[in-house]
């Protein structure tokens, strides 16, 4: 099966790199699933869990909070400020950013501690 | 033991003291460079692709963007120096400076205004002292810069760059940080962040073969809209981490010259004070000499 290469970089690490058989992730447009010998594409992402599967079957979950994706030459590189990989996340941590982020009802670090979850626990 | 002596003796102490400090300042900055150099390395791969993707959006797409369009009779520039928080790092923070100091000059001399951006505390005491005047400074994080630091940085340069320049924005964004070229060798240098310099991007693009035709998620436009405000923190980022490095390689060599040069104020002393203790016992034996040689005449001149 053909596979591409995934670099998974935040701004201070790298934080996964690996072949996939598809990536899924979303863009300021939509959803995007990439599979080998996709066309180039430049986007531009919404802070959401991106999903990486494995030949093998195995699937890597990270939370990546915006930031960009580019796909060319089989190549596909995630670039993120802030981006960790699911079994990372302090899940009691980020239910307690939540609940402050709520009552300080600030948007940003909501949606961060949101996607955290998301990728965390998969609800 | 004689006054001379004991002043020897005490300036040994207190130079030997003084070296042990100097010495243990040596060690710590010869550790922190190489976690300062992991930094910069564990950035680099964002800052490559990103640097990347800046490139293949501005040189493909015909995108019209504030960020990459070269201003007509640009006016106002504005220019981030990163200095050092703490001095002891021999000439750091003083060749930054006068980098800067330059760039200004030659700003001016093109017909713009410069607003000057300082991090690192030593560069706001150097213009705090002469007065001139500050747009914005930040310190604190000099010899351990994190993301966070460069985004607020960046924030404030990049708000200066959207205002309209009637308004106080400016056209030009530039960066004076230090280079670490070696251990020994720390360069001061200026670079131009926005507009993007056309030169700078297509000396890259010819490094790296043609790009392809990039399909943009949501639109070229919306894609420079996200990308290029990051391209500018992992520039300013990048910077800061160098300009870290470079801070504790310059801190490191003059604290070795420190270190050596108690050595030999230590050497000398110390040979000063051997003469001086041997000018004493010399005395003190030409004075018993002296006083037996005297009796020895008074009983021989009662016999």
């Amino acid at each position: 099966m053909a596979e591409l290469h995934v670099e998974l970089v935040a701004a201070d690490r790298k934080v996964w790199s690996g072949e996939a058989t598809i990536v899924l992730a979303r863009t300021k447009s939509g959803d995007i699933g990439i599979q080998p010998n996709h066309t180039p594409v430049l986007g531009a992402m919404d802070p959401q869990p991106v999903t990486i599967r494995q030949a093998d079957g195995t699937t890597v979950v990270a939370a990546v909070h915006g930031g960009l994706l580019s796909f060319a030459d089989n190549r596909l590189s995630i670039l993120a400020e802030v981006a960790e990989l699911a079994d990372e996340i302090d899940v009691d941590r980020a239910e307690r950013a939540l609940a402050a982020a709520k009552a300080d009802s600030e948007a940003v670090a909501q949606r961060r501690a949101e996607v955290r979850l998301l990728a965390a626990t998969g609800r | 033991m004689g006054a001379q002596l004991r002043v020897y003796k005490r300036r040994i102490r207190s130079v030997t003291a003084t070296k042990k400090i100097t010495k243990a300042m040596e060690m710590i900055s010869a550790s922190r460079i190489m976690k300062a150099q992991r930094a910069v390395a564990a950035s680099s791969p964002y800052a490559n692709e990103l640097t990347r993707a800046v490139t293949a959006v501005a040189t493909r797409s015909n995108a019209k963007h504030p960020l990459t369009e070269e201003p007509v009779g640009a006016t106002r520039a504005a220019v981030l120096v990163v200095t050092a928080d703490r001095g002891l790092a021999g000439g750091y923070s003083s060749n930054a400076i006068k980098a800067t100091l330059e760039l200004t000059r030659r700003l001016e001399s093109e017909g713009k205004a410069v607003d000057t951006y300082i991090i690192g505390r030593k560069g706001v005491s150097y213009f705090g002292f002469r007065n001139l005047p500050v747009a914005g400074s930040w310190v604190g994080f000099s010899d351990k810069p994190t993301y966070q630091d460069a985004k607020e940085a960046a924030a404030a340069l990049i708000d200066a760059f959207v205002t309209e320049t009637s308004a106080g924005g400016v056209d030009e964004l530039h960066i004076v940080s230090t280079e670490f070229v070696s251990m020994l060798t720390q360069n001061p240098v200026e670079a131009r962040l926005l507009p993007l310099s056309l030169a700078e991007t297509e000396a890259n693009a010819e490094e790296q073969g043609p790009f392809p035709l990039y399909d943009f998620e949501p639109s070229a436009e919306g894609v420079l809209d996200a990308l290029l405000p990051r391209y500018v923190e992992s520039r300013i980022y990048n910077a800061l981490l160098q300009s870290a490095a470079s801070e504790h390689a310059a801190r490191r060599r003059a604290m070795k010259s420190a270190t050596d040069n108690a050595g030999e104020l230590i050497k000398s002393l110390t040979r000063l004070a051997n003469t001086a203790r041997q000018a004493e016992i010399t005395q003190e034996i030409s004075e018993i000499v002296g006083g037996a040689s005297a009796l020895a005449d008074a009983t021989a001149g009662s016999d």
